[in-house]
């Protein structure tokens, strides 16, 4: 187990909290529980909550565990492999941003190291290539996949995923 | 202890016409229907001390009960999560009045989502919790959110898109007997299914509900005056909320078993209450934005086990004559998306007799809520 860096401050004012980046993707909008996740994905680090006291994992953020009602939270070092648990190919009418990608996929990864910790995400070629780079007749449930962070126009940075095996 | 079962009954139900586009407001809406629901009932609207409505819902207590000139009301209460509320509602009343805290309660609905914006659209309202988590990936609307539970369902259990058609032909087949519903004229046939563009993966278009203008409303009153109105009392057997532990509203993805929803932790509670059990009922009106939540909501409410939903609907289990007819005015599906109170009125209609697909001698239907997010359902009988 990593140990737990100093908790970032979330500025209210920086980018990450603007909504929407410049080419029109949505921006993670952070709230006071899950600003910690962003902060270290901008580091470069995939990061889950867990539980001071008991230490299991938990995710989404929240401010208190629900095994054992402690209010204590440290932010574990993830080694970002996974798999993919299962994912949608969307299709317009959607928002212009993304309708001018579509078709692209949206994976839920479980972690290898907690399975029952997924995270929604992108299946890519590369941490910076777009959200259609990858063609979706490669994707199966179960597939290997390793974390790549990519930095959005607006300045944020998200996980995305890369297939072990393309 | 209280006890809900039987103590109240549905005594009147009302609706506007359904369609993409109609010119009325949702207020003028929700009255025409609430009025027509108690003048089915033969009640009048002065009585009426008691409503109840679920979230986005754009009309409140205020604006109805001034309009349609309600006496002093005494109970009003609002459920959460939007199509998962729409039982709740009857719910609520049913404990209202079983209680003693009013006598004649209204439920409605009133909604323009044919003709108005798409709810996923405002990212303002959508971006904050959870969707922080969701949201920026392209998982943008209840369909791609239920897309990704579909694709592990299939599988899991090894359904398709075929078990998903024999929901949507069930459900288009009893529109057409329905000239109410807005699809009464559009046939559907597995071909066309299976040829329909993709609205999610492995979703299409056949897979989503409507999108439709109307409103609909019931009248809930004391089992003992319920006899006194002008039609048979439609009786609320049971009726039950579900929260699960560690539910995460429609992006299930973060516990344990995310394919077990709402509707285990209804159903658990429903059945717990009634006389009768799954094998008992005749007619089912089951929440249907997609198709997908069908056999989820087979499998949580017991009518198959688990990870059987998809093939219970094989053989014409959900047309007249199978082991459980389904949504049999059309549902969200092919009647009308108005958050599923369509399906509470139709459950009435069955039991009356009175439904333009009748099954045969039904006693006992179940009404369902939305699966998926904080759900609500009903057990009527008649």
């Amino acid at each position: 187990m990593s140990p737990t860096p100093p908790m970032p401050s979330m500025d209210s004012t920086s980018s990450i909290m603007q909504g929407t980046t410049d080419n029109g993707l949505l921006a993670p909008w952070p709230d006071e529980d899950g600003a910690p996740f962003w902060e270290f994905a901008a580091r470069g680090e995939l990061r889950v909550q867990g539980c001071a006291d008991c230490h299991r994992l938990r995710f989404p953020p929240r401010p208190c565990c629900p095994h054992c009602q402690s209010f204590g939270s440290e932010w574990r070092r993830m080694t970002g492999r996974g798999r993919i648990w299962s994912y949608a190919v969307p299709h317009p009418p959607l928002l212009p941003a993304y309708a001018e990608l579509a078709p692209y996929n949206v994976v839920v990864v479980e972690l290898a190291e907690a399975p029952h910790i997924r995270l929604v995400g992108n299946v890519v070629t590369a941490s910076d290539a777009p959200l259609d780079s990858v063609d979706p007749a490669l994707l199966r449930i179960g597939a290997p996949v390793r974390v790549a962070f990519a930095e959005l126009a607006g300045g944020v940075t998200v996980p995305r995923w890369l297939l072990e095996r393309p | 202890m209280a006890a809900l079962k039987d103590t109240t009954a549905i005594a009147g139900i009302g609706q506007t016409p359904f369609a993409r586009r109609l010119p009325s407001s949702e207020k003028t809406l929700a009255c025409q229907a609430i009025l027509a629901a108690l003048d089915d009932a033969g009640i009048p609207p002065s009585q009426v001390d008691a409503f109840a409505s679920y979230t986005m819902e754009e009309t409140d207590e205020v604006e109805i009960a001034k309009a349609i000139g309600a006496g002093d009301v005494t109970f009003f209460a609002k459920a959460g999560y939007g199509g998962g509320g729409s039982c709740a509602t009857v719910a609520h009343l049913a404990a209202a009045i079983a209680t003693g805290q009013a006598t004649v309660g209204v439920a409605w609905r009133s909604r323009k989502r044919g003709s108005g914006p798409r709810p996923w659209r405002n990212t303002t309202a959508q971006l904050p919790t959870p969707a922080q988590w969701t949201r920026p990936y392209g998982l943008l609307r209840p369909v791609d959110e239920i897309a990704v539970l579909a694709r592990r369902y299939m599988h899991e259990y090894g359904a398709t898109r075929d078990h998903f058609c024999n929901v949507a032909l069930a459900c288009r087949n009893r529109a057409h007997q329905n000239p109410a519903a807005v699809m009464h004229d559009r046939p559907l046939t597995r071909e066309a299914y299976m040829d329909a563009r993709w609205i999610s993966e492995p979703l299409c278009l056949f897979d989503n509900c409507l999108e439709t203008d109307g409103a609909l409303a019931c009248v809930v009153v004391p089992a003992d005056r319920a006899r006194d109105c002008r039609h048979p009392p439609v009786y609320v057997h049971s009726a039950a909320q579900g929260l699960p532990a560690q539910h995460h509203g429609m992006v299930n993805y973060w516990n344990d078993d995310p394919l077990t929803g709402p509707s285990w932790t209804a159903a658990r509670h429903l059945w717990k209450t009634a006389d009768f059990g799954p094998e008992d009922v005749d007619v089912a009106q089951i929440y249907d934005a997609f198709t997908p939540l069908i056999p989820l909501s087979l499998e949580g409410y017991g009518f198959c086990g688990r990870g059987e939903g998809a093939a219970f609907t094989e053989g014409g289990a959900l047309e007249p004559g199978g082991r459980l007819p389904l949504n049999t005015a059309g549902g969200g599906l092919s009647e009308a998306y108005v958050h599923g109170f369509n399906l509470i009125n139709e459950g009435v209609r069955q039991l009356r007799g009175h439904s333009t697909a009748q099954v045969p001698g039904a006693t006992t239907c179940l009404v369902t809520a939305g699966e998926g997010v904080p759900t609500s359902a009903l057990l009527l009988r008649s």
